[in-house]
């Protein structure tokens, strides 16, 4: 799997579990730059990620991602 | 079952219309989550969560100071969950000569946690029961070792047991066994709990959800009452009519120990108090062959209440059944496993409930313990009578058929009713009926043990329990009446409601004199009802016009000094 198609995949999983059709992700994107990302939602990212791509993060990743080219990273090391 | 997303996706849905409860939810470990998800599965259980959330780690001082928020919003209920993990934490911070004392402390501090709450507020508690965690200190050797965790926290789950059987407010909610169902690693994810103190992983929150909305909407007198079972292929293998008494599967024949299973299942809902009927497209001296005959058969004709076996189609046979039995469709569940079958009924009668029972027949028990589809919050011996009560119903609407006469048929059951104020013998009874009773219930107030017993020793109020005999068997406490003292002139009817067992026979009448007769010996002159309408109480609607009570606003008053005794048939048992 491409980080391409990695991206397209996790931008799905933000539009699904934000409910808003609008989010447009790039590997830059940082929480601050979506609305509805905040600590509480981005634990059913994690989740919701880790049940798409049949992987698990370890703890210190979860808290330690700056932009999502860096959850793409994670991800593509355990696929 | 919805998942966690679709629960939240609800919330934005339309609520009105819904009944409205008040919630108050405490927690050790954050809920936020499972806030959202009970508000979610309030939807599918037609019910409006209004729910207040304590923050973080706050259970006692919102409990234990009078002033708290809590208090200040008046929750109908209370959700208190300690987790097993802060347990846990709580254990090890122990000297290891206090650790066989972790259950029994926590004990009496939940039962002071909850007599505080149901002290000062009039709401129930739900509590949470602790899931397992073994901390493999001792492995297998655990369960000799007192001072083990598990030990502990197994006896703290027995502790709460006792504790809620002797506590009328006090309700559990079996988190423990949610845990046993999916497992542990589905139950609780640790990455999730080490970074945001939830102990419920998403993926079992709406389970959680699902339970405690289960014994919150049976609490407000929602649940089922009777299972209608479907025969071949369902309560034994193979088609009876083709196959014969002699190659049915029950027993050790083929699969025979699935349906023996299942049968065993009913059988201990039949005993408990869940009226089973049978549905099935067979001829009836066919059908019932197996019931009389086979030795295998664990279910026996005195088991069931209603035996429909014809070619008739099974939504009008289940409205048959509805008819004599006289219950809400929605308390019903129709087994069967015959796709067609169950679309048809599922299509014709919208509010009964039917499962989509697995294709393989061994798989029909632990599918049907994952719905809980009998969840309940009382149990009383006159429960395991009902069947009886019900056959001896389908008995006196045979003997109906022979009087056309009304009157002569009534006189000829030579009735007799005791009546008592509310006491401790009668008490649970009393709070059961409250809490089943719909159709003939003016108001539908619900009351509980605690509250049945706090207004029978209230000296504002006057209550009476009616119980009827006839001479085909005795129907048990049938009706209960709570008049409220308004003022030295009026009696208000706060409650009356009757099991609809006995409706046309009269007791109406005989409840209204007994109602007068007190109202003359202690000086009151008038006496006013109220009629609240809802969905399953139509037919009292004009209840207090028949029997002669004048419109007043919303209410309706009757003249205690122009009043006529009223005609019956029923004699007061002495």
């Amino acid at each position: 799997m491409t980080r391409n198609e990695i991206l397209t995949s996790v931008n799905e999983i933000f539009i699904e579990t934000m409910d808003n059709k609008d989010i447009v992700l790039e590997e830059k994107t940082q929480a601050a730059d979506v609305d509805e990302w905040d600590s509480i939602i981005h634990i059913l990212l994690v989740v919701a990620i880790e049940k798409k791509f049949n992987i698990r993060f370890a703890s210190n990743e979860i808290q330690n991602w700056k932009d999502i080219g860096e959850i793409i990273d994670s991800i593509s090391s355990k696929i | 079952m919805k998942d966690f997303l679709q629960l939240k996706k609800n919330i934005k849905k339309d609520f009105s219309g819904f009944k409205t409860i008040k919630l108050a939810v405490l927690g050790d470990t954050a809920t936020q989550f499972l806030t959202q998800a009970l508000v979610g599965q309030g939807y599918e259980h037609g019910i409006n969560l209004d729910i207040w959330e304590a923050d973080f780690n706050q259970i006692e001082r919102q409990v234990y100071d009078p002033s708290s928020e809590l208090y200040g919003f008046k929750p109908e209920y209370v959700i208190v969950f300690k987790a097993s993990h802060k347990l846990l934490g709580k254990y090890n911070k122990l000297k290891p000569d206090e650790y066989t004392m972790l259950a029994s402390n926590e004990i009496s501090s939940i039962e002071t946690i909850c007599s505080t709450i149901t002290n000062n507020l009039d709401a129930k508690v739900i509590y949470y029961n602790y899931t397992e965690i073994d901390d493999a200190i001792f492995g297998n050797h655990a369960n000799k070792t007192e001072s083990s965790f598990l030990y502990q926290l197994r006896k703290l789950n027995f502790g709460l047991m006792e504790l809620a059987s002797k506590n009328p407010n006090l309700y559990l909610c079996d988190l423990s066994s949610i845990q046993n169902q999916v497992g542990k690693p589905v139950m609780f994810q640790p990455a999730m709990y080490i970074n945001t103190e939830m102990v419920l992983s998403i993926d079992i929150l709406p389970n959680v959800a699902a339970k405690t909305l289960d014994l919150i909407s049976t609490l407000n007198g929602k649940f089922k009452k009777c299972v209608i079972l479907d025969l071949d292929n369902t309560t034994w293998g193979g088609i009876i009519g083709d196959d014969g008494l002699e190659n049915i599967q029950i027993g050790s024949l083929g699969i025979g120990k699935a349906f023996s299973e299942f049968q065993y299942w009913v059988k201990k809902l039949k005993n408990r108090g869940i009226i089973v009927a049978i549905c099935s497209k067979n001829t009836e001296s066919v059908a019932k062959e197996p019931f009389e005959k086979h030795p295998d058969m664990v279910l026996h004709l005195e088991d069931i209440s209603v035996f429909i076996a014809n070619w008739e189609n099974k939504a009008d046979n289940i409205r048959q059944i509805q008819s004599i039995l006289n219950i809400g469709f929605d308390s019903m569940v129709f087994l069967d496993d015959n796709p067609f079958e169950r679309n048809i009924v599922r299509e014709n009668i919208p509010e009964i409930c039917v499962p989509e029972l697995p294709e393989d027949p061994a798989d029909y028990l632990e599918f049907l313990y994952g719905l809980n589809l009998f969840e309940t919050v009382s149990f009383s011996n006159e429960d395991s009578e009902r069947t009886k009560l019900y056959q001896i119903e389908a008995e006196r609407a045979k003997t109906a058929q022979k009087f056309t006469n009304e009157d002569d048929f009534l006189k000829n059951l030579a009735m007799v009713s005791t009546v008592a104020p509310f006491n401790k013998f009668n008490t649970p009874r009393i709070a059961q009926l409250s809490q089943r009773s719909n159709q003939f219930n003016l108001r539908t107030v619900r009351y509980s043990e605690a509250d049945i017993e706090r207004i029978s020793k209230s000296g504002d109020y006057a209550t009476f329990s009616f119980t009827l005999e006839d001479k085909f068997g005795d129907n048990g406490l049938i009706c209960a009446i709570i008049l409220q003292k308004e003022n030295e002139d009026t009696l208000f009817v706060d409650t009356w409601f009757m099991s609809c067992r006995v409706l046309k026979r009269g007791m109406e009448n005989f409840v209204l004199n007994t109602i007068v007769d007190y109202a003359k010996e202690n000086g009151f002159h008038t006496i006013k009802g109220e009629y609240i309408p809802t969905a399953k109480n139509p037919m009292m609607k004009d209840h207090y016009p028949n029997l002669g009570f004048d419109k007043d606003g919303t209410f309706f008053t009757l003249d205690v000094n122009h009043y006529q005794t009223k005609s019956n048939y029923i004699k007061v048992k002495n």
